[in-house]
């Protein structure tokens, strides 16, 4: 175990864990949040992502060590001074998620797709989020979502 | 460690809007506790009533359902919590019993909020399955609701001295008709205190009071789309998930399966996890493995880590997935349901001027969960305590307290929200497995599964095989339809029973199987002459196998709708008849209706479908196309209890690539009195579309030993790019009395599931020629069907 210091949603956390723990596992356990979920754990759903340096980054397969002083943004650092940011705004006026439990993941890449690309064809986004699975299949109304959200930033 | 813990009784209370109210309802006595930050309930301590429910001091009695404060609970600030006994799986169900509570109650929707399915404060409705939550326990719910109007009515006219007729009732508020100065609110009236009032019926379904229900005209809620209350905590990060329960001195568990089906254990090597940190046991007992670690990525590790030494049975446990389908049609039946017979369906095909056979395969499929299964146990104060998103939760905490002998109202289990349930969690392992490991260490227990596992160990849709024949007479009418299905069934689980779950059966407990079950079309043809019939097969292998089988959103609706809709689609095909038109003749040839008036509603929805989609009337398939892409449409039809849809799908057939693309939708879909237009709008897009993942890429698929789809690139699922451009839910009152008072409200989350297989087959054979009997259309397998087919793949 090791002693590191993490910046999470603006604030620093001293965590000990070992070096090779991935990054989820931490976030959830000792940094305390919970917008990151277990999806798969092998970086093929989404479920985990975090935003690092402009990126939409899985944190099921990225190890703690990896991330020390970068900042970390979750679902729960998306919210400036109590607003919601306009995706998370649009996800709700589209009334998008069934579960949810999805959710954390598409809205993080999507913001991460709007902030590279604000103006996307609907081939963009559906493309940008190819990788970022829904089994409740909400991808019809996300796709719409992200659309509003892209009138409101862009 | 950890900065944060959560008491997770925090979140099972659903807060109306702009209050920081929580209730807790603590059932011993049925003592009513509100509070709020500004104002606690006077002689009840805050505190004592969070330290009650955190430490969740029991016993645990069921809910007197026959008493109105089990349901209702009216505080002083005039709002209402409703407690049910069902559970939301992400479908709006939680918003629309507030809809028709409060519209019931005449109480503004959002000065209402909803716990639901926690044991040991709501009643026992069973939890949610087979789309019943409105259909049947939406009655209950309406009729406590307008029970408690009608006594608070009664309280009014008591303290003005008018008769209750003489008083008008709008939004929380009585007032006396001739002198509108003369107003109570409700909060006034009872709030903070019990109704006292007892209820009849001889179930939870039944229960009643002496009010009359609203007339479907008076309704002000019920028709109106409130958003989903549940939806801003899921998109800002802040509600608290049953995979989030962080308990002290809670420890974390992984399972180890058996690596081969139906493996034995011989012998497990402590010593090759001894270097991991915070080991606190390797659980053993039959063939049930864990192990249990102070941190999460511990136990992960030693999980993967240890060395168990696992003996092969004897004889393979299943076909692999390749043979499956004709080791089905070999086997001999465990089962065959008395079969559906009308005319005399042997002479009519040897009399027909055509017959049409075919043969329709779906393989086992999975519910893949987007999050795999999970829960918390905590064993203190000698009782159990279950922090689980599991759907049915009382019937998991009566089958652990049966599984691991320990009285009922010593278990309770508190239901938060989950990923994508679809009757996953109507067999919920993690919850069992977490009781039993919270026991067995002593201390609190988080367990969850990890994804190969999940994939390859959660309950399946049954597989099956379909054989029909059809007879049409010189003219085309269809004159016979014989139908014959096989359902790899033999053992269906999906109640939560103590002897069915995985756990259980790894450690040897052994009944009787259930025998399972197959199903028949469900449609309102009219044709002369019929014969239904339908088998259970086993596999080798019944107990501990990851080919189990249970519920699966409609657990046999899409199996049998895409065999006997496509098959619809090769007689019409047959006598050269447009689709739409022959289904319309059959459901049209008779006059018998039915209480739901499902055929007038059959006819309605058809109608409505291809009126939206732009239907123009000529057979299938169409003149092929010439360049890569080949479009099409096609439809199916089917209704699920009372429920009727209509489906159209609008396809693209790639044929260099073999891949399908549904560009479009049109659902037409009737269950009766909508509650949330807008809420079932989004059901059923998500229910289509989960369907299409099964149409187009869900299979389960297995060597004879093991299961070997494990993840999503071997499992693959439905993704945004494969998303329709369009999606056309048109929603249909067909009742041949729309207006009627009494219009009833019927399930909505399944009906959809039966129809898109067969209509996205439909599409496909009228964009290309060439039927597909199997499903998922996955691109190889449509490739090589036109190929078969001469299709040529260069335009
Ligand atoms: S949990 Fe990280 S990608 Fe699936
Ligand atoms: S909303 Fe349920 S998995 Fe996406």
């Amino acid at each position: 175990m090791s002693n590191i210091t993490l910046k999470v949603n603006g604030k620093a956390h001293a965590v000990d864990v070992d070096l090779s723990t991935p990054l989820l596992y931490v976030l959830r356990n000792d940094v305390g949040v919970q917008g990151p979920r277990f999806g798969c754990g092998l970086g093929q759903c989404g479920a985990c992502t975090v935003i690092i340096k402009g990126e939409a980054v899985r944190s099921c397969t990225r190890p703690v060590s990896s991330v020390q002083g970068a900042e970390i943004t979750t679902l729960e650092g998306l919210s400036q001074n109590g607003v919601l940011h306009p995706l998370q705004q649009a996800w709700i006026d589209e009334q998008v998620p069934q579960c949810g439990f999805c959710q954390n993941g598409q809205i993080l890449t999507a913001k991460v797709l709007l902030d590279k690309n604000p103006n996307p064809t609907d081939a963009q986004i559906r493309q940008g989020m190819a990788n970022t699975l829904c089994r409740c299949m909400t991808y019809y109304r996300i796709q719409a979502a992200i659309k509003r959200a892209a009138k409101v930033t862009a | 460690m950890t900065p944060f813990t959560t008491t997770p009784e925090e979140s099972q209370t659903v807060e109306p809007a702009g209050t920081t109210r929580r209730d807790f309802l603590k059932n011993s006595g049925r003592l009513v506790v509100g509070f709020s930050a500004i104002s606690a309930v006077p002689g009840v301590p805050f505190a004592e009533a969070v330290l009650n429910a955190a430490q969740g001091a029991g016993p645990y009695p069921d809910l007197d359902f026959r008493q109105l404060d089990s349901w209702i609970v009216i505080r002083q600030d005039n709002t209402a919590t409703f407690y049910v006994g069902k559970t939301d799986l992400g479908q709006g169900t939680g918003t629309a019993f507030r809809q028709i509570m409060a519209d019931e109650l005449d109480m503004p929707y959002d000065r209402t909020s909803c716990v639901m399915g926690s044991t040991d404060v709501t009643v026992d409705q069973g939890g949610s399955g087979g789309s019943d939550a409105l259909q049947t326990d939406g009655w209950p719910m309406r009729r406590v609701a307008a029970e408690a109007r009608r006594v608070l009515l009664d309280m009014a006219s008591q303290r003005f001295a008018v008769p209750a007729g003489d008083l008008v009732v709008s939004d929380a508020v009585i007032s006396v008709r001739s002198d509108p100065s003369k107003r109570i609110t409700y909060g006034d009236l009872i709030g903070g205190r019990k109704f006292n009032v007892t209820l009849t019926g001889n179930n939870p379904d039944a229960t009643t009071g002496i009010a009359k229900l609203k007339d479907v005209q008076q309704f002000k809620i019920v028709g109106q789309s409130p958003q989903r209350y549940d939806i801003p905590a899921k998109v800002d990060g802040s509600l608290k998930w049953a995979v989030d329960v962080k308990l002290p001195g809670m420890v974390h568990a992984r399972n180890v399966k058996p690596p081969f089906a139906g493996a034995t254990l011989i012998s497990i090597d402590e010593s090759s996890v001894r270097g991991i940190p915070g080991i606190v046991k390797v659980v053993s007992k039959g063939n049930y493995v864990a192990v249990v670690c102070e941190r999460e990525e511990h136990a992960i590790q030693a999980a993967r880590q240890l060395k168990v030494n696992w003996q092969k049975p004897a004889t393979a446990p299943f076909p692999s997935s390749e043979n499956l389908h004709s080791f089905m049609r070999r086997a001999t039946p465990t089962l065959s349901l008395p079969p559906t017979v009308v005319g005399d369906t042997a002479a009519a095909l040897a009399g027909a001027a055509r017959v049409v056979q075919a043969d329709y395969d779906v393989p086992f499929q999975g519910h893949t969960s987007f999050g795999p299964a999970h829960a918390t146990a905590d064993p203190s104060n000698d009782q159990l305590t279950i922090y689980s998103n599991d759907m049915k939760s009382y019937g998991m905490r009566n089958g652990v307290a049966e599984f691991l002998k320990i009285p009922r109202d010593r278990v309770r289990v508190i239901w938060m929200e989950g990923p994508q349930g679809y009757g996953r969690t109507a067999a919920d392992d993690a919850g069992f497995e977490a009781a039993f490991l919270a026991k067995e260490i002593g201390r609190p227990v988080r367990v969850q599964w990890m994804r190969n596992e999940e994939t390859a160990w959660d309950t399946k849709g049954p597989a099956y095989t379909f054989t029909m024949r059809g007879g049409l007479d010189a003219q085309g009418n269809l004159t016979a339809f014989e139908y014959d299905a096989r359902a790899a069934d033999h053992h269906h689980l999906g109640y939560n029973e103590h002897d069915t779950v995985l756990i259980s059966q790894l450690m040897g407990t052994r009944r009787e199987p259930n025998r399972g079950g197959a199903s028949m079309p469900n449609e309102m043809y009219a044709i002369p002459n019929r014969r239904m019939s339908a088998h259970v097969v086993s596999l080798p292998l019944v107990w501990e196998t990851p080919l189990r089988t249970g519920n699966l959103r409609d657990p046999n609706g899409p199996q049998t709708t895409f065999a006997s809709e496509s098959f619809i689609d090769e007689l019409a095909a047959a006598a050269k008849a447009d689709p739409v038109e022959f289904r319309m003749k059959l459901l049209t040839g008779s006059t018998v209706e039915d209480s739901g008036f499902k055929r007038a509603r059959s006819i309605a929805v058809v109608k409505a479908a291809a009126e939206k989609f732009g239907w123009d009337p000529r057979p299938s398939p169409r003149p092929r196309a010439t360049g890569d892409i080949m479009t099409g449409r096609g439809i199916a039809y089917a209704w699920r209890s009372q429920t009727v849809v209509a489906q159209i799908a609008e396809v693209e057939v790639n044929r260099r690539t073999g891949k399908v693309w549904v560009k479009r939708f049109v659902c037409a879909h009737d269950c009766g009195l909508v509650v949330n237009p807008e809420g079932l709008r989004r059901a059923v897009e998500g229910g289509m579309l989960h369907a299409l993942s099964r149409a187009l890429y869900e299979e389960v698929q297995f060597d004879t030993e093991k299961v070997t789809s494990v993840d999503w690139i071997t499992s693959p699922s439905l993704r945004h790019t494969d998303t329709p451009a369009t999606i056309d839910v048109v929603i249909v009152n067909g009742d041949p009395n729309p207006n009627r008072p009494d219009l009833p409200h019927y399930g909505a989350g399944e009906t959809v599931c039966k129809t898109t297989l067969a209509a996205v087959g439909n599409a496909i054979y009228d964009a290309t020629g060439v039927r597909l009997r199997r499903v998922p259309f996955r691109e190889a397998r449509v490739l090589a069907a036109l190929k078969s087919a001469g299709v040529p793949s260069g335009g």
